[in-house]
């Protein structure tokens, strides 16, 4: 059993006001060294595969065919085995 | 020649909540024969034209339409369109429209970060379509949006191609006709409010015409949309009915 973690983010071309406004409240907080604030969503999940491989290939396929649009949004995906 | 009614499906996704609007404007309002077509349906059946009503389905999660689209009845929709039957998706149907691949580009949060709900202006850029062959080209349509997400975006090779292709049908402007930055409630590329496919058969729009169609609501620009599509088909009807008319003779 491997257990996938997937980080998608707005890619970098595109405007993220939601982003902008939290930045916005970092620097009212007093952290004015903060910028370049993108939010994204997290999703893990346990994958049953026979190999590192395989559990990786799945994974990037339902990144790419679900969990974030290509369009606006690029993934970046860790795997790891958790039990045999 | 009589006219034939023309069979309009409405589907339902869970979170839908603008699908008994559309198939009451399909109905009462157009005199048509409307169903609503429950996603759990592995076909959409015998229709003309396929409405992907507004709402939210499946609750936003993830990204607005990106689980309906794969609602089991979305199979029967996508091989609909693909043989060039009429689809119009509105609002959270334009959303499913592009996650699906049968429109470009993808329906951003509004930059304003804020819910836009209220009259506003489109131009309709393009009046020889299947959507908007009622209308002028130039023509103001007062329709009423109600979104969090739809902020036209697409690459530029994509908008490129949108624009010399005329599949550009809608835009936000102000009273006047003016496309301006003003009149851009939710900072879509090029003020675009809807857009069509590169065959004509598929148009997405964020504006919501079934609420602009009943007299009761003083608004009835958005009646012209739906008498566009029923136009288009009826007049399919009457071709066939001469063809046949001819070969008796």
């Amino acid at each position: 059993m491997f257990h996938s973690k997937v980080y998608v983010t707005l890619k970098k071309s595109i405007l993220d006001p939601q982003g902008k406004a939290v930045e916005q409240g970092i620097h009212s907080l007093g952290f004015e060294s903060v910028e370049n604030v993108r939010i994204g969503k997290y999703i893990e999940m346990d994958v049953d595969a026979n190999s590192q491989n395989e559990a990786e290939r799945i994974t990037k396929e339902i990144s790419e065919k679900l969990l974030a649009n290509l369009v606006m949004e690029s993934f970046t995906s860790t795997t790891e085995r958790i039990k045999e | 020649m009589s006219l034939i009614k023309v069979k309009i499906g409405v589907v339902v996704f869970p979170g839908s909540n603008c699908d008994h609007d559309a198939h009451y404007v399909s109905e009462t309002i157009m005199g048509q024969d409307a169903r609503l077509i429950w996603h759990k349906e592995g076909s959409i059946g015998n229709v003309d034209i396929v409405i992907l009503p507004g709402g939210f389905s499946y609750g936003d999660y993830l990204r607005c339409g990106a689980i309906a689209r794969f609602s089991p009845v979305m199979k029967d929709v996508v091989r609909f369109a693909n043989n060039g039957g009429l689809v119009i998706g509105i609002c959270n149907g334009f959303q499913v429209l592009t996650e699906a691949g049968l429109l470009p580009g993808v329906l951003l949060r509004n930059r304003s970060l804020l819910f836009a709900c209220k009259y506003l202006h489109l131009r309709v850029e393009n009046a020889d379509t299947k959507f908007t062959n009622q209308c002028k080209k130039g023509e103001l349509l007062e329709i009423p949006i109600a979104h969090g997400e739809g902020n036209y975006y697409s690459d530029s090779e994509t908008l490129k191609h949108l624009e010399g292709n005329n599949q550009i049908v809608f835009r936000y402007c102000d009273r006047f006709g003016k496309v301006t930055d003003e009149a851009n409630p939710n900072g879509s590329l090029k003020n675009i409010a809807g857009i069509i496919n590169d065959t004509g058969n598929v148009l997405g729009m964020m504006p919501h015409p079934e609420r602009a169609s009943d007299p009761i609501l003083k608004h009835t620009d958005g009646k012209k949309i739906f008498e566009s599509m029923i136009q288009n088909i009826q007049s399919q009807f009457q071709l066939v009915e001469s063809l046949v008319a001819e070969r008796s003779i």
